[in-house]
């Protein structure tokens, strides 16, 4: 018999047990705990080198822990490849490749096994469904480079849908991109097509979280906070993400946001 | 009287294992060139070259053919360069460099040595018109090898080059494809050393891809007329040096970058007219 608590434990996606992540002799993680339950969506907040991008590269299974735990689902990271889709910084891929938007989607379906490169029907169902999810379906055949910073952000999330994973890491979706596009991601992210999606997000943007996200993750090296945002990032919070230089926070109180 | 022009050169047996391998070869390197300018590894295929010396030496030395030594010398210069360049952290480039420059004296050195007797500038500048039976047969292995990996590998390499963090997370064995394009990326190049010489085996990989860059849309179009190119300077290499009897290897080079030259002029014009 399933008790209330074994219910409970099964919907935590992500449990992270003092994670520590070392880079030679820096932590770049010290002491990272958090649980994640599943559906929810978490802001990933915290300074450059505070370690977002490392956290999602842990989650992911691309680098090792030095010390403590952390599960998907319940298994190692390694063990959860396939559980996990990971949309990274924009500077990490390759633009000098001309490719269209399908194609660059289509490698979402792309895995050690894919020889050859016939296409076939089932692929390209699957494209076009991922596409319309993003609201690009138009967009297919385009080139991804002549395309908005909004709309490439698009495709990836296209590409990270159609591998049809129960988490979805974002690093840095919002750099480079317009305000309008934020918004429009931010939709489809809590759209009822993702309502099941566990889904992080990094972000340096920290006002009105709370209408976005459901949680949020303060990182600096360490794990500063997490819970509500509105609880959560306190000045102090802050304080401690960005040092003395919170000045263009001062309006972010719980409960007032200036305008 | 335009095609005695082309026609003449074939009446020699020579001249058509030359065909044979400008072919080959044009088609082996213009084809990995698509995938190394975008990503950026000219120089890595560049090192390739030169460092593939002092195994030439070796071998000559023992009394091998530079064709028959040129795929394990491939092999070893690629996971050598493959294993260096991510293992220390001077930067890739001048790992990279520091291997290249190296290999290369010890090459001089060794041929002196040993005293080998090889051609120099036939091995710089290439020598197609000595190309033999067994050449033929090896540029033949190595072209079909080389495209036969591009083919079955094409979609994993693609999205190992354009994604790499995204296609480790996906579950591809990104250290394999890493070396499996270095390893493929040096036999093409040392497949080519007969044809068009270490120094220039640079420009048959480069210049046709990037011509082809300069007037395509997409990657897929630009690996097809990467080959058109590949092929036709080649080929056109041949036939004028046969005409105007100058040095094969470097005709081929210089009608490459011919097409380059259009391709630049054309692309300009095609923005212009947008």
């Amino acid at each position: 018999m399933p008790t209330k608590e074994n219910i409970y434990e099964s919907q935590q996606i992500i449990v992270s047990d003092q994670c520590c992540v070392q880079y030679g002799e820096s932590l770049a993680l010290d002491d990272v705990t958090f649980t994640v339950t599943k559906g929810k969506k978490i802001a990933v907040v915290g300074p450059n080198g505070g370690g977002k991008s490392t956290l999602f590269k842990a989650l992911a299974g691309l680098i090792p822990l030095s010390n403590g735990s952390l599960k998907i689902n319940g298994l190692d990271p390694l063990m959860a490849k396939g559980m996990i889709s990971y949309i990274p910084q924009k500077d990490s891929l390759n633009w000098n490749f001309q490719l269209s938007v399908k194609q660059v989607v289509e490698m979402g379906l792309t895995d050690k096994n894919s020889l050859f490169s016939f296409n076939n029907r089932k692929n390209v169902e699957k494209i076009n469904e991922s596409l319309n999810q993003v609201g690009i379906l138009d967009k297919s055949e385009e080139n991804i480079n002549n395309l908005s910073g909004g709309q490439q952000q698009r495709v990836l999330l296209a590409k990270a849908l159609i591998q049809d994973s129960d988490i979805l890491l974002l690093d840095e979706a919002f750099s480079a991109i317009d305000v309008g596009a934020q918004e429009d991601i931010m939709k489809i992210i809590n759209g009822s097509d993702l309502k099941e999606k566990t889904i992080l997000l990094a972000t340096h943007d920290i006002n009105n979280l709370e209408d976005k996200f459901d949680e949020v993750l303060c990182l600096n090296r360490h794990c500063c906070a997490f819970g509500n945002p509105l609880e959560v990032l306190t000045e102090e919070v802050i304080e401690e993400m960005y040092g003395s230089h919170n000045n263009m926070f001062l309006d972010h109180k719980p409960g007032s946001h200036g305008s | 009287m335009l095609s005695e022009l082309l026609i003449d050169p074939f009446q020699y047996d020579f001249m058509i294992r030359a065909l044979i391998a400008a072919v080959f070869c044009g088609v082996t390197l213009s084809t990995l060139g698509t995938f190394t300018i975008n990503r950026n590894m000219g120089f890595m295929a560049d090192a390739m070259a030169h460092a593939t010396l002092p195994i030439i030496a070796v071998g000559v030395f023992f009394g091998f053919s530079i064709s028959e030594l040129g795929a394990p010398a491939a092999i070893v210069v690629a996971l050598f360069l493959g294993f260096i360049v991510k293992n220390t952290k001077i930067g890739e480039d001048t790992s990279i460099g520091i291997i290249f420059s190296t290999f290369f004296a010890l090459g001089f050195i060794l041929i002196k040595l040993l005293n080998v007797t090889i051609n120099l500038e036939d091995l710089l500048f290439g020598q197609i018109l000595a190309v033999n039976r067994t050449d033929i047969y090896i540029i033949t292995a190595l072209f079909l090898i080389v495209i036969g990996i591009i083919i079955i590998f094409f979609k994993q390499l693609l999205f190992y080059s354009f994604d790499p963090i995204g296609a480790e997370v996906k579950g591809l064995n990104t250290n394999f494809l890493n070396y499996l394009f270095l390893i493929t990326l040096s036999l093409a190049v040392v497949s080519a050393l007969q044809t068009v010489g270490i120094i220039l085996v640079l420009s048959m990989l480069i210049i046709p891809a990037a011509s082809a860059k300069l007037i395509t849309d997409t990657f897929i179009d630009s690996i097809k007329v990467s080959i058109a190119f590949g092929i036709i300077s080649s080929v056109t290499g041949l036939i004028v040096s046969y005409h105007l009897d100058l040095p094969t290897g470097p005709s081929m080079s210089l009608v490459a970058s011919t097409v380059f030259l259009l391709s630049y002029i054309s692309s300009k014009s095609r923005i212009k007219n947008r």
